[in-house]
């Protein structure tokens, strides 16, 4: 389908990549005066990278990883994120969403199984992504400790997240690493082989793979962003250089129609001075510090 | 004759402009001990880089008591910083002064202001009007200052160095711009490759002093050097790192460059000048001016 040649994946620098990450991470630190950070740590490979450059940061005592599994969620998952604790030290803490999450899939189902249709799904993950959130925000307080956000590249770009959910941090530190870079900057930070071998999963659901709903694989789907993104290719430009075009078409259409998840929401501008629109300062100024 | 220049490489903080005079006049006392005579900061050195709408709350004049503070206590120590400037009709500029003794000798305002990419500074600053050098005497001579994207307009660096330049100081706040990758090193060599074209066209030593740090999501990446007038590099900071590094220079040596490869003597000016109005008029769709004014 795709000539590896025309349309590379995205580069990477792996051992460079976690120098700027990390000293992106320990500036963010700071400039808010915090010394802490909290995360879900689900046992897949982005968490499990945020964690490894989190704990290089700022130390394994200073960073919580709370793992949060729902009743489906898989054993294996969980057991991979121990693993993670386990290599790095760090602090952890399990908090099971399900009582949590159930009185609210049963509002919104109308049967008796709490996950029953397609449909259902995407409310359901929603559900219980936006539970973890709640979950997080909350050790935020507790622990005194800013969230940081797992969400990669692929996702940002595709809106494979949920909004107010998964999507929601304080700072992103692999925002801008696509879903296969990412692996070689686990494997650059010592990341557990078993979490690097294993097919991509959001766990919302038994036997739920993110290339299997997203109908494409990660080596496909990031060839593309990296032409029509980075490169800044046309949809001809790529057909001609081998992608498929319905997966370019796909892909370019999906970008456009999740711009929604990658800003904050529209202001109606009625003032001299509005917030977003012509009130422009950096997210951390001297006000702002603690 | 022999003179050391000093590049603070260095990460100021976003804002904090009382915490960065701080900063400097550590990064100050430091290069003195190591005997130099002209130290050089980075592009808004005083102040941080993605300032937005901070601008008007850390923007000084040039003759700011603050400004003529640093280097005060060292009367024939230059110093290069940069800054927000209010100009007396309240311009905002992105500035460099050149200090000596408290005294202000000359500031340069930015010229090319990047609104492109990541970068959004003609947003929230004024652009500069003047391409000027400024005699500063012996050993040193004729400095010509330029701040960052300055020098990715060939005319700016080549016009100093008709007007006299003796040395040309570059200070920069460059973000790589993609520095996870072998493309932010390809685009870091593309700076330094320009740096030594300029330098060797235009026969003249070449100090650029870039900070490092990050600030939001963008990183700096240092990377600071001083070239001799045959293009070689004298002394190179790290990538991504805070230093002080300092590098000397000899005045034979410009001296010489000079006789063996005479570009500067052989420029013809007029031609270019004559070149360039019909390149105006074209532009505009105007008719060439008969005699060049």
């Amino acid at each position: 389908m795709t000539d590896p040649e025309a349309t590379p994946l995205p580069a990477i620098e792996p051992a460079q990549a976690v120098d700027v990450i990390v000293g992106f991470i320990r500036a963010q630190m700071a400039q808010t005066g915090f010394g802490r950070i909290v995360l879900g740590l689900s046992g897949g490979v982005d968490s499990a990278t945020v964690a490894f450059l989190c704990a290089r940061a700022i130390g394994p005592e200073d960073l919580l990883a709370v793992r949060m599994p729902y009743a489906t969620s898989s054993d294996a998952s969980e057991a991979d994120a121990v693993r993670v604790v386990d290599a790095l030290g760090c602090r952890t803490e399990r908090v099971e969403i399900t009582p949590m999450v159930d009185p609210m899939l049963a509002v919104i189902s109308d049967g008796d199984s709490p996950i029953p249709s397609d449909a259902l799904n995407v409310r359901c993950g929603n559900v219980m992504a936006r539970q973890r959130m709640i979950v997080l925000y909350d050790r935020s307080v507790a622990f005194d400790a800013l969230v940081a956000g797992t969400s990669n590249k692929t996702e940002a770009l595709l809106g494979y997240g949920t909004l107010h959910g998964d999507m929601a941090a304080a700072f992103a530190p692999i925002g801008d690493l696509y879903k296969t870079q990412l692996r070689s900057v686990a494997a650059e930070l010592g990341v557990p082989s078993e979490i690097l071998d294993k097919p991509p999963s959001a766990d919302l659901w038994p036997g739920q793979t993110d290339e299997g709903e997203l109908g494409r694989s990660y080596d496909a789907l990031d060839r593309t962003l990296f032409a029509l993104v980075d490169r800044r290719w046309t949809l001809d430009r790529c057909v001609r250089a081998g992608l498929d075009r319905e997966l370019v078409e796909w892909v370019a259409r999906r970008v456009a129609r999740m711009e929604f998840k990658r800003q904050l929401p529209p202001v109606a501008k009625v003032s001299l001075r509005t917030p977003g629109i012509d009130h422009l300062y950096p997210r951390r100024r001297p006000g702002s510090r603690r | 004759m022999e003179y050391r220049i000093a590049l603070a490489q260095l990460a100021p903080r976003l804002g904090e402009v009382d915490a960065n005079f701080e900063l400097l006049a550590e990064r100050l006392t430091a290069a003195l001990t190591e005997g130099a005579q002209l130290v050089v900061f980075p592009e808004l050195a005083l102040t941080g880089y993605l300032l937005q709408d901070l601008v008007p709350e850390v923007a000084m004049r040039a003759d700011d008591p603050r400004l003529s503070a640093l280097g005060g206590g060292a009367p024939d120590i230059l110093v290069a910083v940069g800054f927000v400037e209010e100009t007396d009709d309240h311009r905002y500029c992105n500035s460099v002064a050149l200090l000596r003794g408290g005294a202000v000798l000359s500031v340069h305002r930015k010229l090319y202001l990047p609104t492109y990419g990541l970068f959004d500074e003609g947003r929230f600053t004024s652009e500069g009007d003047r391409i000027r050098t400024v005699d500063v005497g012996p050993p040193i001579g004729r400095i010509g200052l330029s701040v960052c994207e300055d020098f990715w307009h060939p005319s700016v660096p080549m016009l100093q160095a008709y007007d006299g330049a003796s040395l040309l100081v570059n200070v920069a706040a460059g973000p790589s711009r993609a520095p996870g990758s072998a493309a932010g090193l390809v685009a870091i060599a593309g700076w330094h490759k320009m740096q030594d074209t300029y330098a060797l066209l235009g026969t003249v030593p070449i100090a650029f002093c870039n900070r490092v740090g990050n600030e939001e999501g963008l990183t700096f990446w240092g990377g600071s050097r001083l070239l001799a007038a045959d293009g070689s590099v004298v002394v190179e900071a790290p990538l991504w790192e805070e230093a002080l590094v300092v590098g000397t220079l000899e005045t034979d040596d410009l001296r010489m460059q000079r006789y063996g490869l005479p570009l500067l003597a052989d420029e013809r000016l007029e031609l270019t000048r004559r070149e360039v109005d019909r390149i105006i008029a074209a532009r505009a769709d105007l008719p060439a001016a008969d005699e060049p004014r």
